[in-house]
């Protein structure tokens, strides 16, 4: 590298070793929590999580994820329908999202609604509200139009707050596609309707994967409303099931864990297949602001 | 389909004659069709957003509730650990990420490999996070103390024994959290400054840090200012990592205002004092998201 060139050899030397200090000391910090749910979720014991001072444990076992898939303690009775609940819970915001955001999107940028300015800054608002001040009111809102302990208030949730940053970002990507084009299926005859879908959508097809992908993450790992919201254990979602195991003084350690583990292995392997749009799509609202 | 008369109405648009983009409202036919796309995007802000937030500011305007909630030296306590966590918090996350961006700039394969690794925090979601952190941190058999037992023969403290160093592992467990989303904007700022910035820098005998004073932090300096703002927002909006990480303890003088609010409306069935509680960060929050309108704002105009 040039900017290197000037630089004297001792200087090189321990730029390297500083880089690969560096490089090693944040795989440490990156690594070490995961390190740790695997050593207490493989542990044999039910509730250990002392550290006996070795890298692994002497006897690793999966007891502990068998138990949780075959729903063999009491607290994991309903794992599988938890899970299909967060799933549907997840799919269901994502699609939602998507939808009225690139429709809301198309109406701003496109079709030039006249107080977009307006609309666009009560987005950014809806950053600044504490998710813990709308949580009370939200809860009391949802008792009286009766839909607690459904799954739909916890949609209607998550919805709105993966909205106002998807509106954000799908605004900003649709800057680079060209008003000619739009303007060309116009002249063909085409309504609003048709040039959104065969223009807009094909068109914002990155943005939309990222901002879906956003939206299923979000309603994967948030956890207050569907913990506030949901009082059933058949309508838990996988999250609230992992936050039980708190409340207990004498948990199995371990399968909760191993629940824990389960639980992200899906939004991981999400993130990664994905990554290349997340980090585009996502990174662009910040940059652009 | 009426080809004239849409012809008719795609011909005339005004354009700006410098950015050739069009401008000015749309005609009447244009415009119950722009109505309709946003319909369900304000349906949802106004049903699920502005409707709970305008009954949380009727039930927070009685002024009894804030006199009870200042009359509790509690409430004070728990908002010292908010605006500790969201100042150093925001801070610390911020210079971090900005420096590690610059880390992460390098084209060598390693550390390219070693980015998808660090991105593994962000993509796990918070509670198994958190959930880790506790039990990492818990106690004198957690696996932190533990391995600085065995490997350095050192007794490190009972780290939710006290306030301080509770408020210290709920801040480092949300920057485990966070920090790499916030290394991936610097990293896009960094890849947006145009290279010949740094040649006319090179060639004008600057070194690594004159490059990083001189010209990476001039052009970042917006975008910093904006990413500072907006984390200290949603640090202060953060209700998981007191609530999972040091659970309040000891005897919830770790909790933030977050957790406080809804421990007093869903614990202590006192909805009014909880958003009392919640209410109180506006304090903060409105300044800050004034300050992130107008950078915002500013930026556009330079753009």
């Amino acid at each position: 590298m040039t900017r290197f060139a000037r630089w004297r050899r001792p200087w090189r030397a321990a730029a390297a070793a500083g880089s690969a200090a560096l490089g090693v000391g944040l795989l440490l910090w990156s690594l070490l929590p995961i390190y740790n749910m695997l050593l207490i979720a493989l542990d044999p014991d039910e509730g250990e999580t002392e550290f006996a001072g070795l890298i692994w444990p002497p006897e690793p076992s999966l007891n502990s994820f068998i138990g949780v898939l075959g729903q063999q303690y009491w607290y994991l009775e309903h794992f599988w329908r938890q899970l299909g609940n967060s799933f549907y819970v997840g799919l269901l915001t994502m699609v939602l999202t998507v939808l009225i955001a690139s429709l809301a999107s198309f109406s701003v940028g496109r079709l030039r609604l006249p107080w977009a300015r307006w609309l666009t800054k009560a987005a950014l608002l809806a950053y600044a509200v504490p998710a813990s001040l709308v949580a009370i009111p939200f809860v009391w809102m949802v008792h009286r139009y009766g839909l607690s302990d459904s799954l739909w208030a916890v949609i209607g949730a998550e919805v709105m707050f993966a909205l106002p940053f998807a509106v954000l970002v799908l605004e900003q990507y649709a800057t680079i596609i060209p008003f000619e084009l739009d303007e060309a299926a116009r002249i063909d005859g085409a309504s609003p309707l048709q040039v959104y879908r065969h223009v807009y959508v094909p068109l914002m097809a990155p943005a939309l994967a990222a901002v879906g992908t956003f939206a299923l993450l979000l309603a994967w790992g948030e956890y207050l409303y569907q913990y506030l919201l949901l009082s059933s254990t058949r309508h838990w979602t996988v999250a609230v099931a992992i936050e039980q195991f708190f409340d207990a003084d004498e948990a199995p350690w371990n399968y909760m864990m191993a629940l824990a583990i389960i639980y992200s292995l899906p939004p991981v392997a999400i993130f990664y297949a994905v990554r290349r749009y997340m980090a585009a799509g996502l990174t662009m609202g910040g940059v652009k602001g | 389909m009426t080809g004239v008369r849409d012809i008719a109405a795609v011909g005339p648009f005004a354009r700006d004659r410098r950015t050739g983009r069009r401008v000015g409202a749309p005609y009447a036919s244009e415009l119950v069709w722009a109505v309709a796309f946003i319909l369900p995007y304000a349906a949802v802000f106004a049903g699920f957003g502005l409707y709970p937030i305008a009954y949380g500011l009727w039930i927070g305007k009685d002024p009894a509730l804030y006199a009870e909630l200042f009359a509790n030296a509690h409430f004070f306590e728990v908002a010292l650990n908010t605006a500790i966590f969201a100042g150093f918090g925001a801070n610390a996350m911020m210079v971090l990420a900005l420096l590690l961006s610059g880390f992460f700039m390098q084209r060598r394969r390693w550390i390219k490999a070693l980015l998808v690794l660090c991105l593994l925090p962000w993509a796990l979601p918070a509670i198994p996070a958190y959930v880790s952190f506790h039990w990492m941190l818990l106690g004198e058999y957690g696996l932190l103390n533990s391995l600085a037992r065995e490997l350095f023969g050192l007794q490190w403290p009972v780290w939710f024994n006290e306030r301080w160093t509770a408020l210290a592992a709920d801040i480092v467990a949300y920057m485990w959290k966070w920090l790499p989303f916030w290394i991936l904007i610097f990293l896009a700022g960094r890849m947006a400054i145009p290279p010949d910035l740094y040649e006319a820098a090179d060639i004008d005998g600057a070194d690594g840090p004159r490059r990083f004073f001189h010209v990476t932090l001039p052009l970042l300096a917006n975008l910093y200012l904006i990413c500072t703002a907006l984390c200290a927002i949603w640090i202060v909006g953060d209700f998981s990592a007191a609530k999972l990480v040091s659970v309040g303890s000891p005897g919830m003088s770790s909790e933030v205002l977050a957790s406080l609010s809804v421990r007093y409306a869903f614990v202590s069935s006192r909805p009014g004092l909880g958003v009392a509680a919640a209410l109180s960060t506006l304090l903060v929050l409105v300044p800050l998201v004034v300050l992130l309108m107008r950078r915002i704002e500013a930026r556009r105009l330079q753009l």
